[in-house]
């Protein structure tokens, strides 16, 4: 018996000190590893929209203009200047000395060549419109350029600075075909100018970059400072904390609050919470499609307004990066007027209005989400406390928005997170122009979006846009309920600055 | 015999064209699979543009009968989510799941069958209670519950086994143990009745009053025969935990079969769901089928039932 149990002891031991240390981890052989529940096979921004994506192409590549996110200026990045040629036209000379990953030098057909390609609906972008508003580019000199648009789109900077990435001219051109006879973009090696170079990718576990030493001199980014990033991809939220815990991880986001706020008794790593570009909002049924008229009348959508403590949800689940909005944007965009009519917390005056329209009793409707299922339950507890029976179906999103845009939903409590586009462009102009996810095609919100969305003037822009979003908040047909904020958990050791974008750069972390 | 290995081969092929057909249906249930791909950002110019894209415009019959058709060559289309063919995916994941499978039901048979043995032999002892304590609690915990409680002590408490991964064999043991330990209780459970049954018995008896020693009893002629149903449990449960490891392979960040299955329905990736859905199936039915035969080759009386 003894020696069975020495043997034991013995294993047990030799377990212990054979135990598999994380492999490249943290500050000792400075690589940043950083992960999230997406498994990540292509590494291409334009044939991959996930988040991890956005975050990476600020990565491998640079975009012809570099957006101050502390000053909200545009400075260059890949172009040294710019200038508008009429309300069609940017025309933008060109950095001298750059060199791609693959040690070509950068020039004007790279730019013609990246625009061309992408801006052609045949070439299969994954999110077009973010380059659907460029209808080419001309080479004016070996480096200058014109950019010709489809029509005046004012927001154009704030796309080329954070979503129009430059590859080398001919880089996809020997894609190979898929059996369809279509090419396969995403499946070409990924080379930028960015400060990192792309080493490896294995779908479902890593993708590998290493720090560009040759990343040119007078880069608004800064020399990249950590030697290898490594993104994994670990689903399990628990997992990834483990691995915090035990160095297997540097940085994690998106950390449940619950999670977070315990988290921060740990001396091994800071807590943060950021916030983010998207927002929170409930949208009406207000023309009585979905088969429950209650939301037609504008009395009931104020009852609903007043009802709900959006303070209370911020604070108490969201985070205190979380703030109210009272406009259908956010605040940070440009164009997001804040002055327009808003809706306090004031359950006794939601009762009275209630009773006004006709439902002194209240009513029980359906109520339709797919994020954060928790924020939803607060606004039905709320509601209940009005008397408004509001009956949960909790949807994938696709499977949501199918819904929405079939006009068959009450209410939807919906996010959008405008691709971190800091321009009201980006999400008013995208929900109230009429299309199929306007939930009242409203002709004079409508008509001012069209103007601040086709005028090159700012102080045009903005008072076009105040009219909408004017308009759009006194009819309530949104209720913006708040923005959202994450929950950033890194090392100790790492010296890392959130970023109200949603787009962490780590390009400027470094060890402590 | 024969005939009934072509009936239940005949069975098995309809019933894996039904799990094709139901899988198909159900994926176009949950939603438009061009919207998934588009993502959340995209607009309805987007999707349309992706809907043509990927053919998804065409008729359901026809999007079906064409995969199929294809299948049945061994062609599994192409990955919109990893832009790779399936089949190659499939089969660079497939050896993960098989090792982590094999792990986890050798760790059941190794700890299950010597409890079920014990405790028929020592039957309403403080053995044969604590075997079932393990049997009841193996049944009623959660998986995923297991898994993190596991990681909890080995992996930071302790820091005696890495966390996720599968760069070493030390990966293989918490997951192992936390997706066995499900299947303990079933094979002790019945080890323990077949014991009973077998020790019963006058052939037993009869080597006992020869005087051959009690291990060689128990061992070879009592246990051979009572182990019997256990090798079709385990085959089956083998199937299962294929299909089975997905919450497993989710938890310790495992790219097997399991972790793309779960990737490729959040994703709405068709070609690559219904090649998964189709081999796992397939798996299932070849080790069901298996079990059968045997069944049928150990009790005559099966054949003609």
């Amino acid at each position: 018996m003894w020696r069975i149990g020495s043997t034991i002891l013995a294993g047990l031991a030799a377990l212990a000190l054979t135990a598999a240390q994380p492999a490249m981890a943290g500050k000792a052989d400075d690589t940043l590893n950083w992960a999230t529940d997406r498994e990540v096979a292509v590494v291409d921004p334009y044939y991959n929209n996930t988040r991890e994506l956005v975050v990476m192409g600020h990565l491998g590549w640079d975009a012809l203009l570099f957006r101050d996110l502390d000053s909200g200026e545009y400075k260059p990045l890949l172009a040294t200047s710019w200038k508008w040629d009429g309300n069609k036209r940017i025309v933008l000379e060109l950095r001298k000395g750059v060199k791609f990953h693959d040690g070509s030098g950068f020039d004007a057909d790279d730019v013609v060549y990246t625009i061309n390609h992408v801006s052609n609906k045949d070439n299969g972008v994954l999110t077009y419109k973010n380059v659907k508003w460029m209808k080419n580019a001309e080479k004016l000199g070996p480096y200058k350029v014109a950019i010709n648009l489809e029509k005046p789109f004012p927001a154009a900077l704030a796309y080329l600075s954070n979503v129009v990435f430059i590859v080398p001219a001919g880089h996809y051109d020997n894609a190979p075909t898929k059996p369809d006879g279509k090419k396969d973009f995403g499946s070409v090696k990924p080379v930028g100018t960015g400060p990192y170079k792309f080493v490896e990718v294995k779908a479902g576990e890593y993708v590998l970059w290493k720090k560009n030493e040759n990343y040119f001199d007078g880069s608004p980014k800064g020399k990249p400072q950590i030697g290898n990033i490594k993104f994994r991809t670990i689903k399990e939220m628990n997992t990834q904390i483990a691995e915090l815990l035990t160095g297997g991880l540097d940085w994690i986001w998106d950390v449940p609050k619950d999670q977070a706020e315990r988290l921060k008794s740990k001396d091994s790593v800071t807590v943060e919470n950021a916030k983010t570009m998207r927002v929170s909002y409930l949208s009406f049924d207000v023309d009585g499609s979905s088969g429950q008229d209650f939301f037609t009348k504008k009395k009931v959508r104020m009852a609903v307004a007043h009802a709900i403590n959006r303070e209370a949800i911020t604070k108490n689940l969201v985070g205190p990066a979380s703030v109210v909005i009272p406009s259908a944007c956010h605040p940070d965009q440009f164009g997001c007027a804040q002055d327009v009519p808003k809706w306090d917390y004031d359950p006794e005056k939601a009762k009275k209005l209630l009773a006004e329209a006709g439902y002194p009793n209240g009513f029980e409707f359906d109520i339709y989400a797919y994020r954060q299922r928790e924020y939803t339950e607060a606004v039905i507890g709320d509601l209940a406390k009005v008397g408004i029976k509001a009956k949960l179906t909790y949807l994938q999103y696709r499977a949501l928005r199918d819904l929405v845009w079939k006009g068959k939903t009450p209410i939807n409590h919906m996010t959008w997170g405008s691709n971190s586009i800091p321009d009201v462009s980006a999400i008013t102009s995208n929900f109230f122009s009429g299309g199929r996810d306007d939930p009242a095609k409203d002709p004079e919100v409508i008509k001012a979006i069209e103007e601040g969305d086709t005028s090159t003037d700012p102080a045009v822009r903005k008072a076009a846009y105040k009219r909408a979003l004017t308009k759009i908040s006194a009819e309530l047909y949104w209720l913006p309920m708040f923005t959202y904020a994450k929950y950033y958990v890194y090392s100790k050791d790492l010296d890392f600055k959130t970023t109200p974008d949603e787009i962490p750069r780590f390009y400027t972390a470094k060890w402590k | 015999m024969l005939s009934f290995a072509i009936k239940r081969l005949g069975v098995a092929i309809l019933v894996a064209l039904t799990v094709s057909v139901i899988t198909f249906s159900m994926i176009y249930l949950s939603g438009d699979p061009a919207m998934a791909l588009a993502g959340e950002a995209a607009t309805a110019d987007d999707i349309a543009n992706i809907r043509e894209f990927y053919g998804y415009d065409r008729p359901i019959l026809v999007q079906y009968l064409d995969w199929l058709f294809r299948a049945l060559q061994g062609d599994f289309g192409q990955s919109h989510y990893l832009k790779t063919d399936v089949a190659s995916v499939i089969f660079e994941r497939l050896p993960t799941t098989m090792l982590l499978g094999a792990c986890a039901i050798s760790f059941a048979l190794i700890l299950s069958i010597p409890l079920g043995v014990i405790s028929a032999i020592r039957p309403n002892s403080l053995i044969d209670r604590i075997s079932l304590t393990i049997a009841v609690v193996g049944q009623a915990m959660p998986s995923f519950w297991f898994a993190l409680t596991l990681m909890l002590w080995f992996g930071i408490n302790w820091r005696l086994l890495p966390i996720t991964g599968t760069s070493s064999w030390l990966n293989f043991i918490m997951p192992s143990i936390a997706l066995g330990y499900y299947v303990t209780p079933g094979v002790m459970r019945l080890t323990r009745a077949g014991m009973l049954e077998v020790l019963a018995s006058d052939y037993i008896r009869t080597a006992r009053a020869k005087g051959l020693r009690p291990l060689r009893v128990l061992f070879k002629h009592a246990l051979r025969n009572a182990i019997l149903p256990v090798v079709s449990l385990a085959a089956v449960q083998f199937g299962f935990m294929l299909g089975g490891s997905i919450v497993i392979e989710t938890i310790f960040a495992i790219n097997g079969l399991g972790f793309l299955a779960w990737e490729s329905i959040q994703r709405a990736d068709l070609p690559m769901m219904q090649a998964i859905v189709l081999v796992l199936s397939v798996f299932y039915i070849l080790l069901t089928f298996l079990a059968d035969m045997i069944n049928a080759f150990l009790d005559p009386r099966i054949r003609v039932t």
